[in-house]
């Protein structure tokens, strides 16, 4: 018997986890990156013993104290959804997320909750030794939580380390390493934490730059955007470096991902990146039309930085469906390497897999063991396209193209335009021209917000680029929810719009009125 | 001064003194409560704990979905 889900349920189900993990975001990469910087601070002072950096210190720390109140526990309602909205997905990948998230508890939030408090309450307490140090473990319990999670969302995006149950229907972790270690989850890590310390460091430099065109606590400004812009810059280039090795591992893992943020229909050897481009909002896939209306593209860099080879064969959103190209995967002998399968030989293998895993039931059912062991068999046999049995069209496994396109973009051009920045300011304090150029400071203050853009642009391609897959291959979004009402997540969708706005203005607010406050009385409690 | 004792004051004078830290206290405990008293009394069920008593269940349950399941 098929059982059709009610599709606006799976799109509500959608639309509630993207607004609850996009409101989210906006707090963890302050976080992440703030902590960095106010232990650098802190160093400074304490190596060069100059109290004009513990006012620093204790400044950016009530900021980042304030951040870190107000995102405290947005993370917990996405658990929530988890266990509401998303039970099948929840129960599917079994201890692969369990293991991650429990660390993440036990381990990284602890030392950071610990740790905090020394740093806030410790001042003129305890050993400026022993404060550095509770600063540093902060930062470092805050960067160990965004490991673990980061973890278990590469374990989404490319399923390794496990093996699948069908008689407790739960994919069971045989390697942890392999789950910790996957290039995924490695190059996921460190691209997000580096966004999170260039937008801390635009925030700094921007926050600091208000100050001098008020001509306000000028020596503060001025110390705390030489740190800010030294650090952005190291930053801005890991994550341009590590954004490059994501991209690496997406051509391999997540093909169709690469062609959504490419816009690439058709696979070209010697594949150009686009710079810039506008795409024909008219264009379906397999009509024959032009995807852009206009682009600039770097010729070959596509296939040089997918595959390390300036003449390979990128394969666009088409040669994916049809399949019957040769993917040039670096990871994989020559010898190994297999033709690809059309969208349509992995639904067929998909629904095999299926169609197994119902036979077991029915074998176990009637206690027959033959029968089940030959239905695990093949199930085994195609449980790598599992995920393909629920799609009835081929064009299912597309993406939306413009939105991943654009985001993706967006993401890369901001990063881009912050590198400059940042080498600009340093230029400019170099020069002593930094307090003059109001220009240049009104800038800084106008590229905050872009950072915030920047950072949401890159999970909206991590993320809305592997639709329609929660788990790549393997579970896609319509098989994943729970069988509740959409009147239901509706319901809390709208909750928590309204709830996450307050919250939100009552940071700001907050944020700007201590802001104002300044340096000259800037406690940290 | 045991030490147990110390790090009880340190935490007491630490939360006794604090300025902004207060309101910042006050908007954490509104929203711990927002969330774990509304949202997850009210709206946020675990949807496979409240409705089966065992994993078996659990497992046939989520088996028999993604094998019905399909557009």
């Amino acid at each position: 018997m098929i059982e059709s889900i009610d599709l606006s349920l799976v799109d509500w189900s959608r639309a509630q986890f993207a607004l609850t993990a996009i409101y989210h975001w906006l707090f963890v990469p302050l976080t992440l990156g703030l902590s960095v910087l106010v232990a650098i601070m802190e160093s400074i002072y304490v190596k060069t013993g100059n109290p004009e950096w513990k006012k620093i210190t204790k400044f950016w720390m009530t900021l980042f104290g304030i951040n870190f109140a107000i995102g405290v526990a947005t993370g917990i309602i996405l658990e929530f959804e988890f266990g509401t909205n998303w039970s099948n997905y929840s129960w599917f990948v079994g201890d692969i997320f369990g293991a991650p998230l429990a660390i993440e508890g036990i381990m990284a939030f602890f030392l950071e909750s610990t740790f905090i408090a020394v740093m806030f309450f410790g001042w003129n307490k305890v050993s400026k030794g022993f404060h550095l140090a509770s600063s540093w473990l902060t930062a470092i319990g805050a960067n160990l939580s965004a490991l673990w999670i980061l973890v278990a969302n590469a374990w989404m995006q490319n399923p390794v380390g496990m093996k699948f149950n069908p008689e407790t229907t739960r994919n069971e972790m045989t390697n942890f390493w392999d789950v910790l270690f996957s290039p995924v989850a490695v190059n996921k890590f460190l691209h997000t934490i580096s966004s999170g310390y260039v937008l801390a460091a635009i925030f700094v430099l921007g926050v600091s730059a208000w100050f001098l065109i008020k001509k306000r606590d000028t020596q503060f400004a001025v110390k705390s955007i030489f740190v800010a812009s030294v650090f952005g810059l190291i930053t801005s280039l890991l994550l341009a470096f590590t954004g490059d090795g994501s991209a690496y591992q997406v051509t391999q893992k997540q093909p169709m991902k690469l062609a959504a943020m490419e816009g690439l229909y058709h696979g070209k050897t010697g594949a150009g990146l686009v710079a810039i481009g506008l795409l024909d909002p008219s264009k379906k896939t397999g009509d024959g039309k032009e995807a852009f209306i206009f682009k600039v593209e770097f010729p070959k860099l596509l296939s040089f930085l997918g595959y390390r080879s300036p003449d390979a064969f990128v394969p666009g959103v088409e040669d994916i469906l049809n399949g019957g190209y040769k993917p040039e995967y670096n990871s994989i002998p020559e010898s190994e390497k297999e033709v690809a399968l059309s969208a349509e030989q992995k639904i067929i293998r998909g629904r095999l897999a299926l169609s197994a895993l119902s036979t077991y039931k029915q074998a176990k059912n009637d206690h027959n063991a033959a029968r089940a062991d030959s239905a695990e068999n093949l199930l085994r046999q195609h449980y790598a396209y599992f995920g393909y049995a629920y799609l009835n069209n081929v064009e299912s496994i597309v993406p939306n193209v413009p939105l991943t396109f654009y985001s993706f973009h967006v993401m890369v051009i901001l990063g881009l335009y912050f590198i400059l920045l940042f080498i600009v300011v340093l230029i400019y304090i170099n020069t002593h021209r930094l307090e003059k150029s109001r220009w240049l400071l009104w800038l800084s203050i106008f590229t905050i917000p872009l950072a915030y853009i920047a950072s949401e642009a890159g999970w909206i391609v991590a993320e809305m680029g592997r639709q329609p897959w929660v788990i790549q291959d393997l579970l896609p979004t319509m098989a994943a929810v729970s069988r509740i009402d959409a009147s239901a997540v509706q319901i809390t969708f709208w909750l928590f719009a309204v709830v996450f706005t307050v919250l939100l203005i009552a940071e700001v607010m907050i944020m700007v009125k201590q802001i104002k406050i300044g340096p000259k009385n800037g406690g940290t409690r | 001064m045991n030490f147990p004792k110390r790090i009880w004051l340190f935490y007491f004078e630490g939360f006794r003194s604090m300025t902004i830290g207060k309101k910042l206290w006050i908007i954490i405990l509104i929203k711990l409560f927002i969330i774990f008293l509304i949202f997850r009394l009210f709206f946020f069920h675990d949807f496979l704990k409240s409705r089966f008593n065992t994993d078996q269940e659990r497992g046939s349950h989520v088996r028999d979905e993604l094998i019905k399941r399909q557009k």
